[in-house]
């Protein structure tokens, strides 16, 4: 049994910003920080001063393997005129950025700080992609999983292989992941793939059509997805469209002390629960159809806030290949072990459905500069309870209560936070 | 049985000599492998080693097309796939490893429960040769 845990005092989200996430040949990792930091300044209801700000947590892989740049933290803050003030980095992989999240959830808690902004940023596009899945492998147990071979697509790769012969899903269920993805994308400026499958498979043909090359036919999203030319193997059974992309990107928010959040906006979004877990490697996992991290991190979370995994009207989780969302969907509580992926096929996690997950696009389609991630996601959530996300919101009478899902690695860091606005 | 740390050198050192060893906690007999300096199950730290016997059966796989550098090195590459999996073996312990012998342009035919037997593949010369532990069908 864990403990319930709370925080020393209330924290709450007054402002928050991303930038568009894709592919930017001419942008570094500061660029993309400006870009969600300006927009992060304008959200602030009733403004900001930035000579506020106490600290900086900035979430960040690993700039180092991709720009040949290490200690983003005070670089980051000079660039939007923070320094002197404190600019620390966390790493957790991909939930380098939920970890920046809680580390500046606990300084106001603490009482230590008032004003703390917190974000994440990846610029992963300077390296080709086998350089880049050598990178992210560096984030499996380089001893033993990348050892032998295995790549960050191969582990959940493996997990797949492994859930479809304990529950009888098929390749298709991951695929499915992918449409509901790509569909929400599609209402996404901010996505690195602002379209669904249906207008990729139509641009495809008109491309074919205007170069006078031969027009490929499909009959529909699924022909498409079976086609090897565009939809290849990458690690069996996960293809090209059940992987998140490459993405350079940045986001961040801002969090303050309950008391003055009422100060900087009428509506502002409380952090109600948070959790974070650890998990082992493939080889000594508790098993391979689960995520023990996940587990653990939401029941913390769960447990803080006094909420059950019923009451969470809407969730962003990790979805960096589709297996990994059907996987975490069980593990949050949402659906029952083995259920995930009929509830896909069922369309109840559709953004219109009962239980919308991913309404961004999620990892697969909005994309995945890493360290950005965690962040990215709360935004999202943070949208959505403010009644702002536009052509994406989702359609809940009430909408109160969201909650974000990270993983980092192989499953070796996972983070559950839940938002509420009241 | 030899006096080697419980280090991960010590496991690559084994593999190299054609032996899959872990660790078994001397006070509450857990086994591990890899091997561990410290038993997980009861804290303890007075380690032995255990050979495995080789034998055992997948539980999780994936035929990889884009591989690391050093895979891709090997021949491997989109049109040449390679397949690593995780394999159970008879003593209960798991373990990540190649998976040789399968034909990995058809992935859909390899079945999880296929019996296993252990290989060590050795690479390279001199100063960068290294030993893979890997696992072929019976
Ligand atoms: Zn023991």
């Amino acid at each position: 049994m864990q403990k319930r845990r709370k925080l020393g005092r209330g924290v709450a989200i007054i402002g928050a910003g991303m930038s568009k996430f894709g592919a930017f040949r001419e942008k570094i990792q500061r660029d993309f920080f400006v870009e969600a930091f300006e927009e992060m300044v304008s959200s602030v209801d009733k403004g900001l001063d930035i000579k506020d700000i106490d600290a900086l947590y900035l979430g960040n892989f690993s700039s180092d393997v991709f720009e040949n740049q290490v200690h983003l933290g005070p670089i980051i803050a000079d660039w939007i005129g923070l320094t002197p003030k404190p600019a620390t980095r966390t790493e957790g992989a991909c939930a380098a950025s939920a970890l920046a999240f809680r580390e500046g959830v606990f300084a106001i808690a603490s009482g230590f700080y008032d004003v703390v902004l917190v974000g994440g940023v990846e610029k992963m596009t300077s390296l080709s992609t086998e350089r880049v899945t050598e990178a992210l492998a560096l984030a499996t147990d380089m001893s033993y999983e990348g050892r032998v071979g295995f790549t960050f697509p191969g582990v959940f790769g493996a997990t797949a292989t492994a859930y479809m012969e304990k529950y009888g899903a098929r390749p298709e269920h991951f695929m499915r992941v992918a449409i509901k993805n790509h569909r929400n994308a599609r209402l996404n400026p901010k996505a690195q793939f602002n379209a669904s499958i249906l207008d990729i498979m139509n641009s495809r043909m008109e491309r074919a059509k205007k170069k006078g090359e031969p027009v490929p036919t499909w009959k529909d999203e699924w022909d498409f997805l079976h086609d090897p030319q565009v939809n290849p193997v990458v690690a069996w059974p996960m293809r090209l469209y059940d992987c998140c992309p490459i993405s350079d990107g940045a986001s961040c928010m801002l969090l303050v002390a309950e008391e003055i959040a009422k100060d900087f906006t009428p509506n502002p979004i409380y952090v109600t629960g948070i959790g974070q877990g650890s998990g082992r490697p493939l080889h000594t996992k508790e098993a391979l159809t689960y995520f023990e991290a996940t587990r653990y991190a939401a029941n913390e979370a769960y447990q803080m806030a006094g909420l059950k995994p019923e009451d969470i009207q809407i969730a962003e989780v990790h979805d960096c290949f589709t297996v990994a969302e059907i996987c975490h969907i069980e593990d949050l509580g949402f659906f029952k072990p083995g259920e995930g992926y009929k509830a896909v096929e069922q369309g109840l996690t559709e953004r219109t459905g009962p239980k919308p997950i991913n309404t961004s696009g999620g990892l697969k389609c909005k994309g995945h500069p890493v360290g950005a991630t965690g962040v990215a996601q709360l935004y999202e959530i943070w949208k959505q309870l403010r009644g702002e996300a536009q052509e994406r919101q989702v359609p809940i009478k009430d909408l109160r209560i969201g909650a974000a899902h990270n993983l980092g690695g192989t499953g070796g860091t996972c983070t559950f936070n839940i938002l509420e606005r009241r | 049985m030899e006096e080697r740390a419980f280090i991960t050198a010590s496991y690559e050192q084994f593999l190299n000599q054609g032996k899959l060893m872990g660790s078994r906690c001397k006070k509450c007999g857990a086994l591990f492998l890899p091997p561990r300096p410290i038993c997980i199950n009861c804290f303890g730290s007075e380690m032995e080693w255990a050979q495995m016997k080789g034998k055992g059966k997948l539980i999780a796989f994936t035929c990889i097309a884009v591989g690391p550098p050093f895979m891709i090195q090997e021949g491997y590459s989109r049109e040449h796939p390679y397949c690593v999996g995780v394999v159970e073996l008879e003593e209960g312990v798991r373990i990540d490893s190649r998976i040789e012998g399968v034909d990995t342009t058809k992935p859909e035919a390899i079945k999880i429960g296929t019996p296993l037997t252990v290989e060590f593949l050795h690479r390279g010369e001199g100063e960068k040769s290294a030993t893979f532990l890997a696992f072929k069908p019976l």
